[in-house]
């Protein structure tokens, strides 16, 4: 049950970063980046499935753990996923910010230095 | 149930690791030991390349025996913390990957020896080459590993230092090219990380022998095709196949040349190594489901490519049509998935590894003797250096794929490897595309290279300094050589690409208690 609404949080936050990635605007993009990063980590905790709430821990004594406990490695594969995601956010703001003091926009379609609109062809003859 | 502690045969690698097994782990460590070195130096700009370039010879080494090794012993495996595969995580080096690494340490190497000219001191106290080895660390690493995950963690790594390279001196044209880049590569990488999710939700390990195995087992009742899908359009967006492909053209012509020239041989390539190291070991039958796509999506990319390579009048725009031109023909070897069809592709890409990385760098003194990169301005490249202009012209021949060089023998066995399977269209897409790319290669020799400089058209500096001709020298040396003897690369690369098609050796190596 936990996971049906899991799933149906994953679809939304999908379904919220994808629209706002859409956007030719670059800080709803951003925002787009940050859900889609998200709902990537809650879907690798789901896909590690929803267990009972106990820590695996092995108790002293023992070689394997006597109770049902989490799946640890999805949370070390969430961990991994949510630093690279924030770095790479982190990133982005600054280049973000870099590119709407230089280029003086934050709408992509504008964004056309490097791929400048009526370029001359090559030339067709010698 | 608790065994006793004596008992750790079962969990853990207890004998001793073979010397020669360290290899495996070598490159990408190398790289991020010496990267963070040159890190804590960054200031001394002059001290960056004197420790940079040997790191990169060594790392060079490091393939070389690598790769030795295991073309004698066959696929190496080593597990990380002495866990037993698959609790530890597993790096496996087979001919594939090797070979890769080899490529990639030497495209690295001449791109250090390049930017002692191209980089200034301003872009080595921005870090160029820390960024260079991180981004080495990356592509070995990705090249290595055998455990899926830690293939993304890889791919993140690149993907950062690519960051930093294409950003190198925060011109306006460097910063438009690459908020493109960098999120759509975010989002291809993300695909990839969310079909990797589902992956671990089915099979519950990230090792891909081990995951190789148990898809094996249980392909009836498992939703595979759906994650080789979602696989496909992750690894298509990664190397620039159609129509996932627009965030190359708009940014690879931004950076620095010697970050273009690394960027158009390794980045894209790691794609298509990934492509075929997880459709080719881990969904072989959806893999055949799917190579219609595949192949379609080839044709378009190499046929678009060239198209794209003929309207450019800019020279490193150009280049980075042709790049895509190339991926391309190796997604159709990858979609054949014949030892003919992909043994051309596993050519094709160290093919395109090193002629991709001569024509940057080409284009790069190009654009300083004739003062511009845009055609209709440049000229006159023959008369102030017939030598350049030859050693040019040899890296044109090769990227058009005519003979005697080596771009000819992969399209000739990815052609035949199409015709066998009865699928002329793919076969004419091949060619059609060799021959709009000759075109557009011709077209640039004959306007920047033999055309008399005009009067009115801009001179820009006369000398060529020898960092920058020794690569292009020996870049173009190597498309010779493999051109006129390919039989050794050849068979190496049929070979790989056997161990890809059966991946029971690869899996043996992880598992040796596995028939």
């Amino acid at each position: 049950m936990t996971e049906l609404l899991f799933v149906i949080l994953i679809g939304l936050f999908f379904a919220a970063a994808v629209y706002l990635m859409l956007s030719k605007f670059l800080v709803r993009v951003l925002l787009g980046v940050v859900l889609l990063g998200n709902a990537v980590n809650l879907l690798l905790f789901t896909a590690g499935r929803i267990l009972r709430e106990v820590p695996p821990i092995i108790p002293a004594g023992h070689d394997v753990p006597v109770a049902l406990t989490a799946n640890p490695l999805p949370q070390a594969l969430i961990l991994t996923a949510i630093v690279i995601s924030f770095s790479f956010f982190a990133f982005l703001l600054v280049l973000v910010y870099r590119a709407y003091q230089d280029l003086g926009t934050d709408d992509a379609n504008e964004m056309r230095v490097a791929e400048p609109e009526n370029t001359p062809g090559p030339p067709t003859g010698y | 149930m608790a065994a006793s502690p004596a008992d750790l045969s079962a969990a853990l690698v207890l004998s001793p690791v073979p010397p020669a097994d360290w290899f495996v782990v070598l490159p990408p460590a190398w790289c991020l030991l010496a990267g963070s070195v040159l890190l804590m130096l960054r200031k001394k700009r002059r001290l960056q390349p004197l420790l940079a370039i040997p790191a990169l010879a060594l790392l060079v080494l490091f393939d070389a025996l690598l790769f030795a090794h295991v073309l004698e012993n066959g696929p190496v495996t080593m597990v990380m913390g002495r866990w037993l595969p698959p609790f530890g995580i597993a790096f496996t080096a087979d001919l594939t990957g090797a070979l890769f690494a080899l490529a990639g340490g030497l495209v690295a190497l001449a791109g250090g020896i390049y930017a002692l000219t191209d980089i200034d001191g301003e872009g080595r106290r921005y870090g160029f080459y820390p960024f260079l080895l991180l981004l080495m660390a990356g592509v070995s690493g990705a090249f290595l590993t055998g455990d899926i995950f830690n293939l993304y963690v890889w791919f993140e790594v690149l993907l950062i230092a690519s960051f930093g390279l294409l950003v190198l001196g925060s011109e306006r044209r460097q910063i438009d090219g690459a908020i493109k880049y960098a999120f759509l590569n975010l989002v291809a990488t993300t695909l990839f990380l969310i079909a990797t999710g589902y992956l671990y939700g089915i099979f519950g390990t990230l090792n891909m022998a081990d995951i190789a195995l148990k898809a094996a087992a249980a392909r009836e009742w498992l939703p595979l095709m759906t994650l080789a899908a979602l696989y496909v359009l992750a690894f298509g967006m990664k190397a620039a196949a159609f129509p996932v492909n627009f965030w190359l053209p708009a940014s690879y012509h931004t950076p620095r040349i010697v970050v273009s020239a690394l960027f158009a041989a390794l980045l894209t390539k790691v794609g298509i190594y990934a492509m075929m190291r997880v459709m080719m070991t881990l969904f072989p039958l959806e893999r055949e489901e799917l190579s219609l796509l595949i192949a379609a999506a080839g044709a378009a990319t190499m046929i678009l490519g060239a198209l794209g390579a003929l309207a450019q009048s800019d020279l490193r725009r150009l280049l980075g049509y042709a790049v895509i031109s190339g991926i391309g023909v190796m997604l159709a070897g990858v979609s054949l998935g014949s030892p003919g069809g992909l043994g051309g592709a596993i050519f094709y890409a160290l093919h395109s590894m090193i002629v991709m990385t001569g024509l940057y760098l080409a284009a790069g003194v190009a654009g300083r003797l004739a003062g511009t990169f845009d055609l209709n301005g440049a000229g006159g490249l023959h008369q102030r250096s017939a030598l350049f202009s030859g050693l040019s012209l040899m890296l044109f021949f090769a990227v058009s794929s005519l003979p005697p060089f080596s771009g000819f023998w992969p399209k000739v066995m990815v052609v035949k490897a199409a015709l066998d399977i009865g699928a002329w269209w793919l076969a004419a897409a091949i060619l059609l595309a060799g021959f709009l790319t000759t075109i557009a290669f011709g077209r640039v020799y004959l306007l920047a290279y033999w055309r008399p400089a005009g009067a009115g058209r801009p001179a820009g500096d006369g000398r060529i300094p020898a960092s920058a001709m020794l690569p292009i020298a020996a870049f173009a040396a190597l498309a010779l050589l493999f051109g006129l003897l390919p039989e050794p690369l050849l068979a190496v690369a049929q070979s790989a690409a056997r161990g890809l098609i059966d991946p029971a050796a690869y899996i043996r190596s992880v598992f040796p208690g596995v028939t």
